[in-house]
């Protein structure tokens, strides 16, 4: 078993990059996930691991280093906030285009524009349907706990190499702020340059070595035939993740007459809300989203055909509850909860909200 | 004296580097960058640092730069080169790294990126070439248009008042702490190549030696968008390019204190 610590969400971010090798982190402050630069600058991992530490001039700029490193094939990271993300979007979107490993941690907070630093999960539409230009998609994965924050950052990084793709940890300020006991994992050590080539030499610009010709990354393709053919092999890596890598939870499903979806913190208060209305009296089962692309399509297309209705709640004003409607279908009433703006809806509002608007509609 | 005693491999003084692909430059008839692409690779062969050696090209003219050259390249977004160069020099401290970028990416929209890989000191070398126009776009008005010059964009001509005016970014990336050589040259005789080559080999010495960054700016040519022939936009870039844009080194650490930078008289 590995150590167990009391850390706040965003300090472990920073704790399990240094223990999962990575070789690179380039971020920008913002409120609510500072603290993930901070505890980077001061663990020093350059002493430690050889980990590089910087706080680049803008998100625009970190992000574009973060493209730099990941296109040597190292471990790279960085972490920012809804309107950082924002500012990042483009460096995103040549990320996806050139096909690069890394991993994106989006501590969201309430917008739209400069907003609030309350959290919100409102930038789930962003994150999982582009933010940038063009077709693409990230692996977005989000945690509900800060365990799960620690859990995901290696995951994050293994999904990401696995497809050669961005990775992003969609979580939010409740989980980035709040402390809770967290078993760390075991260091493990950065790859060397060797580990290196011999992984990926057949893409990253490391310095052409004599027993491989030059490698390029680019995400341009003036020929168009050629470039629906990227798009089309880009199209083909989604749809590989939706088969191999959805992930999800399902909390006392089995009886259920409505169900909950929801993500992130928003899946904690409907943990209690699942409580609360089973101590009424109704049964309700939770679905947890844990990865919001791929998405969970087919259980809960599973459990449309035995519940009589489902409420999507979300610190928004209803993004996934598109997606949820998808994937059930007609037959069921999907309905949305939602608030806005940096408030936290309590687990007796999510009670009240399904009695009015799937059990008493 | 017969042709095949002139063309003889005896006779031979000058051929093309291997660092040089095979492939044809998509480049105008007259433009700058096929000069400063053959430099680059005389200069990384000459140093044998080919298998270490990462370039970062543009959006822009340039943005195939990686189809001439036999080395390991990153694509950048448009302005984004230093900051792509920072990651993968950063995390990669015993590599190589260069950009190459022209002057709407690098003084336009990635004035943030240049000068701040430059003050921080990144160790690389940034080659910049300014032709005071964008060209790939189709001509339009740069941050380094002159006064007056005539441009898609200016189409009367760059006016102060609507415009601003034309933007010395060397002279400000030379007053940076993290810049270790800085240098202005040009590529439109064969002494002033010969001149820009040994500023590129210089350059690349000073990011190998970890010495912070090393700008080498290349004042070009755009013959198609400035509508010359190249004869004549060579002889317009000597005539109104060199009198605001002026050649020759505005720092060199090798030689000064990196901080007592003197600005170029003109």
């Amino acid at each position: 078993m590995g150590e167990l610590r009391l850390m706040k969400g965003n300090e472990v971010i920073a704790e399990a990059a240094i223990r999962c090798g990575c070789d690179g982190y380039f971020g920008y402050p913002i409120t609510p996930q500072s603290e993930v630069m901070e505890t980077l600058m001061d663990r020093e991992p350059w002493n430690e691991t050889g980990m590089v530490v910087l706080q680049a001039e803008s998100e625009i700029a970190s992000i574009h280093m973060v493209h730099g490193a990941a296109g040597s094939g190292k471990k790279v990271l960085t972490s920012s906030s809804s309107p950082g993300i924002s500012l990042m979007a483009e460096g995103i979107s040549y990320l996806a285009g050139a096909e690069l490993p890394c991993l994106i941690v989006n501590v969201q907070r309430g917008g739209p524009g400069l907003g609030t630093i309350q959290p919100s999960q409102a930038d789930y539409w962003q994150s999982t349907k582009g933010g940038g230009h063009g077709d693409y998609r990230l692996i977005v994965l989000a945690p509900s706990s800060v365990q799960e924050m620690n859990d995901f950052v290696e995951l994050g990084f293994q999904l990401a190499f696995k497809y050669r793709n961005p990775a992003m940890i969609l979580t939010d300020g409740v989980i980035g702020q709040m402390m809770e006991k967290v078993v760390l994992a075991d260091y493990i050590p950065r790859l060397t340059d060797e580990e290196i080539n011999e992984k990926y030499g057949s893409w990253v610009t490391n310095g052409r070595k004599h027993n491989r010709q030059r490698n390029i990354i680019t995400s341009l393709e003036m020929d168009s035939v050629r470039m629906e053919n990227n798009n089309l092999r880009l199209q083909k890596k989604y749809a590989r993740m939706e088969e191999e890598d959805v992930l999800f939870e399902e909390i006392l499903c089995e009886d259920a007459e409505y169900l909950l979806v929801a993500f992130g913190s928003s899946a904690r208060i409907c943990q209690k809300a699942v409580d609360q209305a089973r101590e009424k009296g109704i049964k309700v089962g939770l679905l947890r989203p844990i990865t919001l692309f791929p998405f969970p399509q087919k259980p809960i297309a599973k459990l449309a055909k035995q519940v009589k209705g489902m409420l999507v709640v979300e610190m928004n004003a209803g993004q996934m509850v598109e997606d949820v409607k998808l994937a059930a279908g007609c037959a069921i009433p999907v309905v949305h909860f939602g608030r806005m703006g940096g408030i936290i809806p309590s687990p007796g509002e999510v009670v009240e909200a399904l009695e009015q608007k799937l059990i008493g509609g | 004296m017969e042709l095949a005693d002139i063309i003889n491999p005896n006779n031979l003084v000058y051929e093309k580097p291997k660092l040089l692909t095979e492939n044809t430059m998509h480049y105008c008839p007259g433009c700058s960058h096929g000069v400063i692409h053959r430099l680059l690779a005389e200069v990384i062969e000459d140093m044998g640092i080919q298998d270490k050696t990462i370039g970062v090209s543009p959006v822009g003219c340039a943005v195939f730069a990686y189809n001439y050259l036999e080395i390991d390249w990153q694509e950048a977004a448009h302005g984004r080169a230093p900051a792509v160069a920072t990651g993968i020099s950063r995390t990669n401290p015993n590599k190589v790294v260069f950009t190459y970028q022209g002057d709407g990416d690098l003084a336009s929209i990635g004035t943030a990126e240049i000068m701040h890989a430059c003050n921080r000191g990144e160790n690389m070398v940034v080659i910049f070439v300014n032709n005071g126009i964008y060209g790939m776009t189709g001509g339009q008005m740069a941050p380094t248009t002159l006064l007056g010059q005539v441009t898609a964009t200016t189409p009367n001509g760059r006016d102060a008042g609507r415009n601003g005016y034309p933007l010395r970014i060397t002279e400000l990336i030379a007053q940076l702490p993290g810049t270790s050589y800085v240098t202005r040259q040009s590529v439109h005789t064969p002494a002033t190549i010969r001149k820009c080559k040994k500023a590129i080999a210089k350059a690349f010495q000073a990011a190998i030696d970890k010495k912070g960054t090393s700008f080498v700016e290349v004042v070009s040519t755009c013959n198609m968008n400035w509508k010359m022939t190249p004869v004549k936009a060579n002889e317009w870039m000597v005539e109104n390019m060199f009198p605001f844009y002026v050649p020759g080194d505005l720092k060199d650490s090798s030689k000064n204190d990196p901080e007592s930078y003197t600005p170029l008289k003109n």
